[in-house]
């Protein structure tokens, strides 16, 4: 059992200003090697101002399968100021 | 509660209406075990790849090249990881794959059991070999798979660099001596069978195509991927004044496309099952960089241990 280890899930800033976004996961024995190795896996080409790891057990995610999680009971449109008729101006 | 025949449909018009799957959909086990084995055999093909031309980092001719050449290997073990990773959303573990790669039991992409005796050898497989895989990895960014398309879209991105160093050492070796054309020249015709076997057997001698094609696991048939790299690359080696070796190779102006001669499908049989000419020394190579590497592997993990990080 050496070739396994956890899976971190890596996120990427471009440059400051920017959000970090997910790129991709590693395998790594710790988070200060999982950093190494995405910076080797994600950073070794473009700019990169800041990567974060987090250990992917760590993550809450929904289930794709739960579609009802998302589900809207009534119409939403008024959060859209597409759907306000009154002129610009 | 959906019946399976309610959750197959659904899956089918998911894939219809061109969404991507994601890990934790329903899929069928067909449509799993399919993109195991496929996605697998692709990381094995990205960390054996790294061996054929691996072994010119020594000799690269000049600095410039050498830093080059080891960048591009540096891509594909990388390459390999972010496919290994994109078969594990689907159940099966890095080092189960591993595993099955050291000991014979994995196959791979049948280009790399071929050897690698001159320094052009290195510049045709960036040009033709990473041509050939771009067309089908892009192909293959069209899938229906979210991981894999994901892997795919960066791969391409990568690739183009590593088509792109190989295509000028060809050209540095088309514009050099009579010899140094000799040897760009003896590299095209010997790799020109194997890259056209890459993409597969004609859809109608291949077991996995139709399903595959149905699933969107590929969007492309072989005869169209390898077709679709015969138009690109043909006129690009007689622009250099290099020869196709294959005297029925010429342009059919009905079909707008090239016509070429097969590859012999029972070579590529063979030699993706293990009896080609490098496969034994390629394992071996495989093999041994994994035991010299493994204390490697266990200060890493001592290191994590010892800052008290669970296992």
């Amino acid at each position: 059992m050496d070739t396994q280890w956890e899976t971190y899930e890596v996120f990427h800033q471009a440059k400051r200003g920017e959000p970090h976004e997910h790129v991709g996961s590693v395998h790594a024995p710790d988070p200060a090697m999982a950093l190494q190795l995405a910076r080797d896996q994600f950073a070794r080409r473009l700019k990169c101002a800041s990567l974060w790891v987090v250990r992917t057990s760590d993550v809450t995610m929904t289930d794709y399968q739960d579609e009802n999680f998302f589900a809207q009971s009534t119409d939403k449109s008024y959060r859209d100021p597409k759907a306000f008729g009154a002129p610009d101006r | 509660m959906l019946t399976e025949e309610q959750k197959l449909a659904a899956f089918e018009e998911r894939i219809a209406r061109g969404e991507k799957v994601e890990p934790g959909d329903w899929m069928p086990d067909e449509y799993r075990q399919n993109l195991i084995r496929m996605i697998g055999q692709h990381a094995h093909s990205e960390i054996v790849g790294q061996l054929p031309e691996g072994k010119w980092i020594p000799f690269a001719p000049g600095f410039r090249r050498k830093l080059t050449l080891i960048a591009k290997v540096q891509d594909e073990a990388g390459h390999g990881q972010l496919l290994y990773r994109a078969a594990e959303t689907l159940g099966k573990s890095r080092e189960e794959m591993m595993d099955e790669l050291l000991s014979g039991k994995a196959k791979y992409s049948n280009v790399f059991n071929y050897p690698t005796p001159s320094w052009a050898d290195v510049g045709v497989i960036g040009w033709l070999v990473d041509t050939a895989a771009v067309i089908n990895q892009s192909m293959l960014a069209q899938g229906s798979y979210g991981p894999y398309a994901r892997a795919m879209k960066r791969i391409c991105y990568e690739e183009s660099f590593h088509i792109k160093q190989g295509y000028d050492a060809i050209v540095a070796l088309a514009h050099g001596t009579p010899e140094q054309r000799a040897m760009a020249q003896d590299a095209i015709s010997r790799w020109w069978y194997p890259t056209l076997m890459m993409s597969g057997p004609p859809d109608s001698r291949s077991v996995h195509s139709e399903k595959a094609l149905r699933w969107r696991i590929k969007t492309k048939s072989n005869e169209e991927v390898r077709q679709e790299f015969v138009d690109l690359i043909v006129p690009q080696i007689r622009a250099l004044g290099f020869d196709v070796p294959d005297k029925h190779c010429s342009f059919d102006e009905k079909t707008g496309h090239y016509r070429y001669t097969q590859p012999d499908w029972d070579e590529l049989r063979r030699v993706v099952n293990g009896d080609g000419p490098c496969n034994k020394e390629r394992l071996e190579i495989r093999r041994r960089a994994h035991d010299e590497g493994r204390w490697v592997r266990e200060a890493l993990a001592a290191g994590g241990a010892a800052r008290g990080v669970r296992a």
